[in-house]
């Protein structure tokens, strides 16, 4: 308990202080998972939106796919990247691993099922009779996208804010493809690790609750523009 | 008659074509991102004066790795990024060629790697020793034995909790040839595998009451937050040596092999200090 509250204090401390180190790791925290959710959302809105209208075969399979990967364990896609990566894998001649891009595409790979999962979900709980009137209303393939992403904003923002949830709270997959190396690719979660391995408990509780706070402030502004765009 | 035929034809022929569009979209989307994908490899392919240390965990967690580095950078201008692993994941990085250069501590197992021929040179760097701590009620009356082999032989006898690290680590390695040395074999349940680094795995003995083999430098650094008192017997056997090993023709890794046996090297290794512990945790020992 004594703890917990030298962690607090701690917390505060260093945000007072503005830390420089702190500074630098919050900040790639935010940099790889903003980036990652990002590049999620560019892949996975085309992709949840094809799949929850698509009629096809393997088209049940695919959106089977994409719930389970929901449940990606990160070390295993941290495992899988770092395997592709390593100098003798396929792609070791990029030189990406150990940076941040290598850590952008780890939490990638964990965002992008859950970004396409909730994008499905969101598109097919809309009123059916929305796409068939703009179809009616001779809309191009685009503008009917266009209105089916408007009409399921609330959802769309919901899955950006999951997925950036499962990316910056992810430990397992940055500490494979990264490294944790101070001052290059160490973010708040594996600073966490890092200093609890060390046996700096305070430390470790007061970047615990700084990186909630990010993530607290990061759905507010989110949440935000969700909430915003409902009454529009 | 002839505006329903209309309607009823753009019914069934756009959800087709909105198809075919929508997958081109996706599939233009993947195209955009894997071209982005290789411009920022090439960006980052630029830094090729990069070098990659696989290291011990002890030398990273007591902060050592903190003050070398940096002033290896400085000197030569090569980056170095540190992985702190144990000595046998850093042994396997080696052989792979995923690391540029080793510090490690497993005498033995580094002389095979260099046999082997996958290590350009091998150099001591530096030393300390390993413990023996457990709790301070003594089980197994460690605190009466002559020397490491004795202590060994009474835990098991006692079958009192051992830690172990259980990770291929140097310090495992180690703990292992003591086991085989007291002539006694570890066994479950009062034997247990941590799986995780010195710092976790001290903890975790600590929250037990179970002895476990550390180095000395971690457990000093750590020890103000641990109830674990050490039991020293400082015998050769207990010596922690540690080496530093090339693996690329990196011309980095050929430098911090020599800075670190350099005579400014060593003296940042003698001169280091943990912020928990006032005296020093590695003696430099390169020849």
């Amino acid at each position: 308990m004594e703890l917990l509250l030298k962690g607090l204090y701690r917390a505060l401390d260093m945000l007072t202080s503005a830390d420089p180190e702190l500074v630098t790791i919050l900040w790639l925290s935010l940099k790889v998972s903003v980036g990652a959710v990002v590049l999620a959302l560019a892949i996975g809105l085309p992709i949840g939106t094809w799949l929850a209208l698509g009629r096809f075969r393997g088209q049940r399979f695919l959106v089977a796919l994409a719930n389970a990967g929901m449940g990606l364990p990160p070390v295993v896609v941290g495992l899988t990247v770092a395997v592709l990566l390593w100098r003798s894998g396929p792609l070791g001649s990029w030189g990406l691993l150990y940076t941040p891009t290598a850590m952008v595409l780890a939490q990638l790979v964990i965002a992008l099922p859950i970004v396409i999962a909730l994008t499905i979900s969101a598109i097919q709980s809309l009123d059916p009779r929305i796409r068939l009137e703009a179809m009616s209303l001779g809309a191009s393939t685009i503008q009917m996208v266009s209105v089916l992403w408007r009409e399921a904003r609330l959802g769309i923002m919901a899955a950006a804010m999951a997925g950036f949830g499962g990316a910056i709270s992810e430990v397992g997959a940055v500490l494979m493809v990264g490294g944790n190396i101070r001052g290059q690719t160490r973010v708040m979660t594996t600073a966490i690790v890092t200093e609890t391995r060390m046996g700096h408990f305070d430390i470790a509780i007061a970047l615990g609750i700084l990186l909630l706070l990010l993530v607290f402030l990061a759905n507010l502004v989110l949440t935000y523009l969700q909430q915003r765009q409902r009454y529009d | 008659m002839c505006s329903h035929g209309k309607i009823s034809s753009m019914f069934q022929s756009k959800p087709r074509q909105y198809l075919r569009s929508s997958q081109t979209t996706a599939f233009r989307a993947v195209l955009a991102l894997l071209s982005a994908a290789l411009l920022l490899s090439g960006c980052s392919n630029k830094k090729s004066s990069d070098i990659i240390l696989a290291t011990t965990t002890s030398t990273y967690d007591t902060g050592l790795l903190d003050e070398l580095i940096p002033a290896f950078t400085e000197k030569y201008g090569y980056k170095v990024k540190p992985i702190a692993v144990g000595t046998g994941e850093a042994l396997t990085m080696g052989e792979s060629g995923e690391a540029d250069v080793l510090l490690v501590h497993a005498p033995a197992a580094e002389k095979a790697f260099m046999a082997a021929g996958h290590g350009v040179s091998r150099k001591r760097v530096m030393y300390n020793w390993f413990l023996l701590v457990g709790p301070d009620r003594d089980f197994a009356d460690a605190r009466a034995a002559d020397n490491i082999a004795g202590a060994f032989q009474g835990i098991s006898e006692n079958k009192a909790t051992f830690i172990s690290r259980g990770d291929d680590s140097g310090t495992h390695k180690r703990e292992l040839a003591l086991w085989k040395a007291s002539k006694k074999t570890p066994e479950k349940p009062w034997h247990q595998e941590a799986g995780q680094g010195m710092g976790a795995t001290l903890r975790i003995a600590d929250e037990k009451q179970g002895y476990t083999l550390t180095d000395e430098a971690t457990f000093r650094a750590q020890q103000k937050s641990l109830s674990l008192r050490a039991f020293d017997f400082a015998g050769q056997d207990l010596k922690n040596n540690y080496s530093v090993i090339v693996v690329t023709k990196n011309p980095g890794s050929k430098a911090f092999s020599r800075f670190l046996v350099s005579r400014r090297g060593q003296s940042l290794i003698r001169k280091f200090r943990s912020p928990e512990y006032k005296k020093a945790l590695f003696t430099p020992d390169a020849e």
